[in-house]
Formats: C-alpha cells, sequence, structure tokens
C-alpha cells in the first residue's frame, strides 16, 4: 500500500471541500474495496478524508412518502429496516445475494454504488487496462471474458458494474443526492448515476471531483412481488454471471432490471410493456443491442431464462 | 512503538519487516527513517479498547486493524489467510458487529470495542461456541478457527435480531436456526480443511442451548 495521509471529517461540505483541496484524496467509508485495491496499488490515493462521523446513517421517511437512506447506512441494516422489507423487498433481496455477513456489515449505501468493476484484467496489474491505466488498452477483449460484459460495453472496455444493490435501486427509480465543494447539493436519477463510460472507461460515474454522496431516496412504495435471483458460480459470496430484479402485479406487468451484464445496472423501460408476454419477449428488446464475446455470449440465454424463473415465482 | 519491544528483532519482526506496516516494528529509531520520495509513511495515535482493555497505540496510517491486532497488540488469534477479504479468517467483533478486520484500518476504529478470539473465553473458560467446536469436532488444523467461532458467535446474533438472509423464504418474517441458513450466513469463512459440517454442528448445538 502507498502511504498517505488521514483525516477525519466532521461535515459532508467539509469532506467535499476536503478532497476537492488535495489531488489525490479520497473519500473512505467502509473501506471494503477501496483498502482491497489500494493493497494491490490499483487505487493509490496520498490522502483518505474518512466520512464515518458525518451522521448520514439513518434511514427517513420522505414528505412524498418515500424513504431517504442515509449515505452511510451499512449494507446490513439497510437490508433489515422493517419499512425496506415490507415496501421494498426487492432491494433487501439484492443486498443479501450480494458479499458476505462480515462485509455487509461494514460496507456503506454510498460505498456499494462506488464499488469498482470486478474484471479480472482490472485487478492484474500486468495486464493492460484502461480503466486501470488510461490508453494501456484492454486485455478482456480477446482474452478470457466469461464473466465480463455483453451490453453497454465499448471497445475500450468490457467491464461490468459488479454489485447487487444499485440493480434493485435502478428498478425504484432511486435517486442520489450529492454535495460539492461549494456547497451545492443535487439529485441525481440512479440511471444517471454510473456513466456507459465509452472510450473513458476509469470515469465511472457522473460525481464530480470532490462531490460526495450524501443520502440514496426512494419514491413511494409501488407494490407489486419484489424479486432478486442471481445467477453465480457458487451459491453464495461469489458476483452474479446474471441478476434479475423485478417487481410483478399479479396481471403481469411490473419492472425488470439486469445486473452483471453491463457498465451499470441494465434496464430497457420501454421492453417492459411485453412482461405479460413473457421473458422472451423481454429479454428481445433489453438486449437486442447487445455485444458479447464467445466467452460470455451464454449471459443472453442465461438472462432469459433467469428472468422466466422470476416471472414463474411471482406467479406461484 | 512501545507495541514493537516484545518482538524485538524476532524472526517474527523480520519477517513482517518486508511489508510496510511492519517497518513501525523493524526500524525501533526513527520512524520515518529513509523514508522513499513521495511515499513517506505517516503515523497517527489511535486508542482501541480490545477484549476490554484499552490500547494507545501509534500506527502508520496504513496499518489494518488486522495487523494492528497481530504485529502491534501481539494478539495473534485473529489470523490472516486472504488479506483480501475473501476467507474470513480475520474475523473480529467490533462493537457487536462481525467484519473482516483486513479490510478496516485501525485509524477506523478510533474508540471502537473490538471482540477477538482471546476475548471470548480462556483456556479455563471457555465460550460456549469454543466449546462446542472442540465438541463436534470443528476444525481440523485450526487456521480458520478463530474467524470461524467469532463469525458463528455474531451469527446467532444476527438471527436473533432478526437480520435477513439470501435464503430465507419470508424477508418479512423472523428467520429460523436451520442448516441452510447457518450455512448461507457463514459463506464469509472459508475453511481448508472442509469442516464446515462440524462446524454447522456446533452452531446448531449453541443456538439450541441459547434458545
Ligand atoms: S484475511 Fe481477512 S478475509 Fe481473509
Ligand atoms: S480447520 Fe483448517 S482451514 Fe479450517
Amino acid at each position: 500500500m502507498k502511504a498517505f495521509t488521514y483525516e477525519r471529517a466532521q461535515s459532508p461540505a467539509q469532506a467535499a471541500a476536503a478532497v476537492a483541496r488535495k489531488p489525490g484524496a479520497k473519500f473512505l467509508a467502509g473501506g471494503t474495496n477501496l483498502l482491497d485495491l489500494m493493497k494491490l496499488q490499483i487505487e493509490t490515493p496520498t490522502h483518505l478524508v474518512d466520512v464515518q462521523d458525518l451522521k448520514l446513517d439513518r434511514i427517513e421517511e420522505t414528505a412524498e412518502g418515500g424513504l431517504r437512506i442515509g449515505a452511510l447506512v451499512r449494507n446490513t441494516a439497510l437490508a433489515s429496516d422493517m419499512r425496506v422489507r415490507r415496501d421494498y423487498g426487492v432491494l433487501t433481496k439484492a443486498i443479501v445475494a450480494g458479499a458476505s455477513g462480515q462485509l455487509r456489515n461494514k460496507a456503506t449505501t454510498a460505498g456499494n454504488l462506488l464499488q469498482r468493476t470486478r474484471c479480472p484484467y482490472f485487478y492484474d496489474t500486468n495486464q493492460p487496462c484502461n480503466k486501470r491505466q488510461p490508453g494501456s488498452g484492454c486485455g478482456a477483449i480477446g482474452g478470457v471474458s466469461r464473466q465480463l460484459g455483453v451490453i453497454g460495453v465499448s471497445d475500450a472496455c468490457i467491464a461490468t458494474y459488479p454489485g447487487d444493490m444499485a440493480v434493485a435501486l435502478r428498478l425504484l427509480d432511486a435517486h442520489v443526492e450529492t454535495v460539492d465543494p461549494q456547497g451545492a447539493v443535487r439529485s441525481i436519477p440512479i440511471g444517471e448515476f454510473h456513466r456507459l463510460w465509452g472510450d473513458t472507461p476509469h470515469l465511472e460515474t457522473s460525481l464530480k471531483r470532490g462531490e460526495l454522496i450524501t443520502a440514496v431516496t426512494l419514491p413511494r412504495p409501488i407494490g407489486g412481488r419484489h424479486l432478486y435471483h442471481k445467477v453465480r458460480d457458487r451459491a453464495s459470496y461469489a458476483f452474479a454471471l446474471v441478476s434479475v430484479a423485478a417487481v410483478i402485479h399479479p396481471d403481469g406487468s411490473g419492472r425488470v432490471a439486469f445486473g452483471g451484464v453491463a457498465p451499470r445496472p441494465w434496464r430497457v423501460e420501454a421492453a417492459e410493456e411485453a412482461m405479460p408476454r413473457g421473458a422472451q419477449a423481454v429479454t428481445a428488446q433489453v438486449f437486442a443491442e447487445a455485444r458479447p464475446t464467445a466467452d460470455n455470449r451464454f449471459k443472453l440465454q442465461l438472462a432469459t431464462r433467469t428472468l422466466a424463473g422470476v416471472m414463474a415465482e411471482a406467479r406461484a | 512503538m512501545k507495541s514493537g519491544d516484545a518482538f524485538g528483532f524476532s524472526r517474527r519482526g523480520v519477517l513482517v519487516g518486508g511489508s510496510a506496516a511492519g517497518a513501525v516494528l523493524v526500524h525501533a529509531g526513527p520512524v520515518q527513517a529513509a523514508p522513499a520520495k513521495g511515499d513517506v509513511p505517516v503515523t497517527m495515535p489511535v486508542s482501541l479498547e480490545v477484549n476490554g482493555t484499552r490500547h494507545d497505540l501509534q500506527l502508520d496510517t496504513r496499518t489494518t486493524l488486522l495487523d494492528a491486532l497481530r504485529e502491534h497488540l501481539h494478539l495473534i488469534g485473529t489470523k490472516k489467510g486472504c488479506d483480501h477479504g475473501q476467507c474470513g479468517a480475520c474475523t473480529v467483533i467490533v462493537n457487536g458487529e462481525r467484519i473482516n478486520s483486513c479490510l478496516s484500518l485501525a485509524l477506523q476504529h478510533q474508540g471502537d470495542k473490538v471482540t477477538t478470539i482471546e476475548g471470548l473465553g480462556t483456556p479455563d473458560k471457555l465460550h460456549p461456541m469454543q466449546a462446542a467446536f472442540i465438541e463436534h469436532d470443528g476444525f481440523q488444523c485450526g487456521y480458520c478457527t478463530p474467524g470461524q467461532i467469532c463469525s458463528a458467535v455474531a451469527v446467532l446474533g444476527e438471527i436473533r435480531r432478526g437480520v435477513p438472509s439470501h435464503v430465507q423464504e419470508d424477508i418479512v418474517a423472523a428467520p429460523a436456526v436451520s442448516n441452510q441458513e447457518l450455512r448461507e450466513r457463514m459463506s464469509g469463512n472459508i475453511c481448508r480443511c472442509g469442516a464446515y459440517s462440524n462446524i454447522m454442528e456446533a452452531m446448531q448445538h449453541v443456538a439450541g442451548e441459547s434458545a
């Protein structure tokens, strides 16, 4: 690990200003992803601004009848909140499908959104990677790409966004609230939060330098059956090959988003009108623009089958 | 620096001297001796309450909670398996919740209450989970065991508090202490010797007694 200086910020605006002031500074929340990457020298911050004292660890009801989830609410606390389990069950199910109990106790809501890809070429510092080292090339294209993206990818990078929680947040039309170094706040629709990175795969989100996530908001509950199916190489504690988050109503209508397939949670709202006609009708539209590799073409069929399983569970 | 004295230039001290955090142990003189340019080690104070005792330490900012426990406080019950959050050998209980101590900086734990395997029980007065691991043969080599036991104790607490899991049929209902539940909740603890089924028996035993 490279040496760094460390401070604890006392307010969100102060934290944002502290990171903006020092080149090489980064926010530190739970640290479960950042410290791992620092040990591998994939991340080499020279200054860490620890945000744990910012009191952003509450879940409150909003005036609109939704929930406002503080950026530092731990994954376990979010999944366990009875309002979430009852009204936004897909979010609880997505969170507990990810990582391990130990990691979920430490990982935060904002940190989970910002977790970086698990592409093996990103992790192996002997390999070229445009995300780790812009301009160095992509080892995954033409390499071993079984786990990697099938849609929304580019000629510079075919990595995926690896998380589960954000797939449920995308389905639920969440917003990401932030404060910038000047103290200005904004609310980013989750669908615009993770970028389709094109030829700048090192720029993964729409956050500006020093901009700090303060909360994630959920609109009012939408009812329906909440389901999250995750297909992976072992039954627990593994990243998704494909995951499906869905809310399905008794008449078969609903919403669906996919994880493990793209640089961001993948949802095509226009395809959702096809939900009453079955999984194939939906995925034909959702993955119409897919550009799989020979290694990961299987994900397309897997996505259809996983959605069919979700639909069957909703009917049961 | 006082924390390095007990081991001095022992084999352990020399071995860890190869790592950045261990440099503090080896260079008993000036802490920032001959730093590489642009990579100057920085130390900061932190106090931790470990197994009921307060410790004031001056640590390289890079020191993980795991290395603080093992290399500075010499509580070597907690093990380093992967150092990357993948194996669970380093599991300790912080403020009542289990975490991977390898993926946390010691500085993040200012004032926190840390319980390690040494704090759960003693050879004379074992924690019920430790006794159950012995009775049910919940280990072979024992390397993963401190992490397994800390995790197991915390898992039963999580089930009591109603923390939901991936295998729960109804996420609004209270979770049960079933074999399936325990296996899912313990998936962050890897055992190279494959003692899993006996670990499950030990946990069932303790859960049954406290139910
Ligand atoms: S040593 Fe921490 S999880 Fe393996
Ligand atoms: S007892 Fe040997 S690794 Fe678990």
